[in-house]
């Protein structure tokens, strides 16, 4: 999705893994058996398309890619992976933004692309069964004659798929409402690093044992690799409707949003824009917006009696805030041009910079109004301008960082500029991403946000998945931690059938 | 094992716990402290999430098994305990420490009681959108590691979905956060959800982040009456299948099998009053009555009746919800037991059986197996005391052996309710 974004300064992604093994001749041949000729790829030339994921100034080049087109395809060549100690890294699309599908040097791409079935529609139970390499949009295109649709949104759902929204716990623009792809994952199976199959979760609610499939979202391909996923497919709502309102800044935009929320509306969606996204927009995609200091998108759905008052009550909140044009889309199209502009909002920066870079910050909603101030400040100071696409219900800020590479200094400007963002939004109690994940991009903000004991102990999940570090290996953690020997299972001392007296 | 110490060590015992916590916070545990029928040693009340990891620290040093506890309206769920030599109380951490109305957001202690956190979140018109068992009882960190819901899970998900960061004190006294307060985040590993109906068996949850919601304008519930089990189905597929958008729906059987539907509704008085329209026409043939919200406390009076009983979790899909009752008619009656079962639209029912331990184990064990073989599960929540209890949770599957190493990971010395879940752990 976006275009030109930053170089990270301070990690190395040809970093050599420790303890791996070398990809050679004899076991190229071993995986070929296993996915045949076509499914194997290693010419330089095939190579370089799997180089770098969405954020494409980190590339490295794998030493081959495989394009299985079964579970047990997948498991065949973890398993020689685990018994060579030959890094992997699973990949979709290759749209995310954080570099989380950056191949590693010596290692191998497994593509899911070609596994990508759609095995099964359960509509009375709201279930669909996919193939991790199904495009998102496509779950929803097959549940729509039936009027369900598959709720996470990122805008780049007509080419992402589901098993990298599953590694990334994509969002989207109805996250407020409707949660994450975490909340309409139900089940799993998964080729764990040492090439078992297991399964998680199940299309049943709270199977017995811990949720490991909600630890498995998100973790950003660093547990293993999913060859099945179980979602939840909901109804759509009888009505939506989706309201414009113009202001003269965001803060005053902000400001109708917590009033909306202080009355205890609940909308599907809030999104605001700033002028310099609005220009942008406008050039790229003519959505006739108005040129304004902040806009504020607002989706009502549920049903028809609800959303009328309730659209009623928002747009009254809006005029008190300052609102001066409000607009109002009833019919899909009418709402379809509405979201196209905001959709198309990161790719639009190109029609008024030449470069940017994105960012995925998240603030207490509430601290807005001070986090775009300090954001005028900084960006001033910079010299750079940042455009502002902005999650209002959920506090997801999106910043885009303009620059011009061709100016000897920009670029780290702007890396400079985008760090001291994230910094900002964790000062205020917020978070370094919000649905693009950690990756490669970010992996030294962790420590920003976390202290030594709270990345230690999510180490620990990895060490029980993934004691090798096989799987996406060097990515999410600033620094890898050595699982080392198991402690030994607890076994009762001697004297203990004494009683507890003899223990200490 | 974790039986009466001697007189010496006990009070020895005593002083190193009382020099971590103060004397005044540490006292011999009494009969009532026991965990399924298992005696405790001491019972210890933390006053900090620091208190709470030096203690875990200790006893882990020590190699003395720590049981965790909040609200106690759940100590007998899971299997016997194989050690119980502290019971670790959040009574103390019972803070609700930020409401953030704005942001929708409440960040509150593990020993909090859910009935004064609500009380707490309605000063701002919220609440958190759950409704657990035994509200002034249980503690937000009791239910979160217990994983109970209730009917409003149909429309507001889970404690997974709900639960947004966490506080986790670890075996080994190491206190670690994950999540954090914002409802977007996607930074690091979720171990809110990882914990999530743990049962404290991979750390004690300190503290926890919810997202809250407004709370409804208004409510009204609708009982569907006079219809057979398939008919009920058929209604409840088709709620599921439409455009409604109802709270929770609950279906409550017993015996006689005359299953009757209530459907929750919140909302805007028009929106109620269209939607309750429009159930009338999917729900013909059963008749339709405006009834009181005390229905929905029908699950927590499957436990009203102290007389023996066993009580189990059914996890089924939507779709199987008659055939699992029809199941578990026929093998009641096969075992002349008496039951009673409420079942939520999301699939989710508790069952009571009304036998000695002989017939409800032998009902529920070949339930266990049917529901199993369509996918689903079956936890026992409650047996009477019997020799041949059944284990509480039943097969894991093929991911066991990795939520092993994932509690060899947290705690490799099983010192946190060693024995209780599931596959030994």
């Amino acid at each position: 999705m976006a275009s030109s974004v930053s170089h990270s300064s301070n990690s190395n992604p040809n970093a050599p893994i420790p303890s791996s093994g070398e990809v050679s001749l004899p076991i190229l041949n071993e995986l070929r058996q296993i996915v045949g000729g076509h499914g194997l790829l290693t010419s330089p030339v095939d190579l370089h398309t799997y180089e770098c994921d969405g954020l494409t100034n980190f590339r490295v080049m794998p030493r081959a890619v495989l394009l299985p087109d079964s579970a047990e395809q997948v498991q065949a060549i973890v398993r020689v992976c685990h018994r060579e100690r030959i890094p992997f890294v699973a990949r979709g699309s290759g749209t995310g933004l954080s570099g989380g599908a950056l191949p590693v040097s010596n290692g191998i791409v497994l593509s899911l692309a070609r596994m990508n079935r759609i095995l099964e529609v359960d509509l009375p139970n709201g279930r669909v069964v996919v193939e991790p390499g199904v495009i998102n949009l496509d779950v929803t295109g097959r549940v729509s004659p039936s009027d369900y649709f598959y709720a996470p949104d990122p805008s780049s759902q007509s080419v992402c798929t589901v098993g990298g929204n599953v590694a990334e716990n994509a969002g989207g623009l109805h996250c407020l409402k409707y949660g994450f792809t975490t909340t309409h994952v139900l089940g799993l199976e998964v080729v764990l690093p040492d090439g078992s199959l297991v399964h998680i979760g199940s299309k049943a609610l709270d199977m017995p044992g811990y949720d490991l499939a909600g630890v498995f979202v998100g973790s950003e391909g660093t547990l293993g690799i999913a060859t099945k996923i179980t979602l939840r497919v909901i109804k759509r709502a009888e009505c939506i409707h989706v309201l414009m309102a113009a202001f003269d800044t965001t803060n005053h935009a902000g400001a109708a949003v917590s009033d909306i929320i202080a009355a205890g509306l609940y909308p599907a969606a809030m999104e605001m824009m700033d002028a310099l996204s609005i220009e942008a927009t406008e050039a790229a995609v003519h959505a006739n917006y108005p040129k304004c200091g902040g806009l504020l998108l607002v989706e009502l759905d549920g049903p028809t009696a609800e959303v009328e008052v309730n659209l009623e009550r928002v747009e009254a909140i809006c005029r008190q805030n300052g609102a001066w044009e409000i607009r109002l889309a009833k019919t899909a199209a009418e709402r379809a041009l509405i979201w196209k502009g905001r959709k198309a909002a990161f790719a639009a920066m190109g029609r008024i910079s030449p470069n940017y870079i994105v960012q995925d910050g998240v603030i207490p909603r509430t601290s807005l109004p001070e986090v775009m101030d300090e954001i005028n400040r900084m960006s001033a100071e910079a010299g750079l301008r940042v455009a502002n696409v902005f999650h209002a219900g959920d506090g997801n800020l999106h910043p885009l960082v303009l620059y011009d590479a061709r100016i000897p200094g920009q670029e780290e400007a702007a890396e400079g500029l985008s760090i001291k963002i994230l910094q900002l939004c964790i000062d205020k109690g917020g978070s370094i991403t919000g649905e693009h994940g950690v990756g490669e991009e970010k992996k030294q903000m962790m420590s920003k946000m976390f202290s030594e004991p709270d990345l230690e102990t999510m180490q620990r999940v990895r060490c029980a998945f993934d004691p090798l570090h096989l799987s996406n290996p060097s990515k999410v953690f600033p620094r890898p931690r050595l699982c080392g020997e198991k402690p030994g299972r607890y076994t009762p001392h001697p004297l203990e059938a004494a009683g507890i007296a003899e223990r200490y | 094992m974790g039986s009466t110490p001697s007189t010496q060590t006990a009070s020895s015992l005593g002083q190193r716990l009382g020099a971590i916590l103060g004397a005044e916070h540490v006292r011999p545990a009494m009969a009532e402290d026991a965990i399924s029928g298992r005696p405790a040693s001491w019972v210890v009340e933390p006053g900090s999430e620091q208190e709470v990891a030096g203690l875990l620290r200790f006893a882990d040093e020590s190699q003395l098994a720590v049981i965790p506890r909040g609200g106690g309206t759940k100590m007998g769920w899971g299997n016997a305990v194989e050690r119980a030599d502290i019971v670790l109380s959040l009574r103390r951490l019972n803070r609700v420490i930020e409401h953030a109305w704005a942001d929708l957001t409440v960040t509150v202690e593990a020993g909090c009681s859910f009935a004064e956190l609500q009380r707490t979140l309605a000063r701002h018109g919220q609440r958190l959108a759950l409704d657990p068992l035994w509200p002034e009882q249980a503690t937000l960190g009791g239910i979160l590691s217990s994983n109970d819901t209730g009917a409003l899970r149909l429309y507001y998900g889970g404690l997974r979905d709900l639960v947004i960061g966490i506080t986790l004190a670890l075996a080994d006294g190491t206190l670690a956060k994950s999540g954090g307060k914002v409802v977007k985040n996607v930074a690091g590993y979720d171990l809110p959800k990882l914990v999530t109906g743990a049962h404290g068996t991979l750390g004690i949850v300190t503290r926890a982040v919810f997202r809250v919601h407004p709370h409804p304008a208004n409510t009204r519930t609708l009982t569907l009456h006079g219809g057979d089990p398939a008919q009920v189905q058929t209604v409840l597929l088709a709620l599921l299948n439409s455009n409604l958008t109802p709270a929770s729906v609950q279906v409550r059987v017993d015996e006689q099998m005359a299953p009757v539907l209530d459907i929750g509704l919140e909302g805007t008085e028009a929106g109620l009053s269209s939607q309750e329209l429009r159930i009338r026409n999917i729900a013909q043939p059963l008749s339709v009555n405006v009834e009181p919200a005390s229905h929905w406390g029908a699950r927590q009076e499957l436990w009203a009746d102290p007389a023996p009983a066993a009580i189990a979790k059914v996890s089924v899909i939507s779709s199987s919800i008659a055939g699992t009752l029809a199941r578990i008619s026929r093998l009641a009656a096969a075992q002349n037991a008496g039951w009673r079962a409420v079942f939520q639209a999301t699939g989710l029912g508790w069952v009571r059986i009304e036998a000695d331990g002989d017939r409800s184990s032998a009902l529920l064990g070949d339930l266990r197996s049917q529901v199993r073989a369509e996918g689903g599960a079956l936890v026992i929540l409650q047996q009477p005391a019997h020799p041949k209890q059944l284990d509480a949770w039943g097969e894991a599957g093929d991911a066991l052996a990795l939520m092993h190493a994932v509690k060899q990971q947290f705690d490799p010395n099983r010192t946190l309710n060693p024995g209780r879940y599931v596959g030994g752990i």
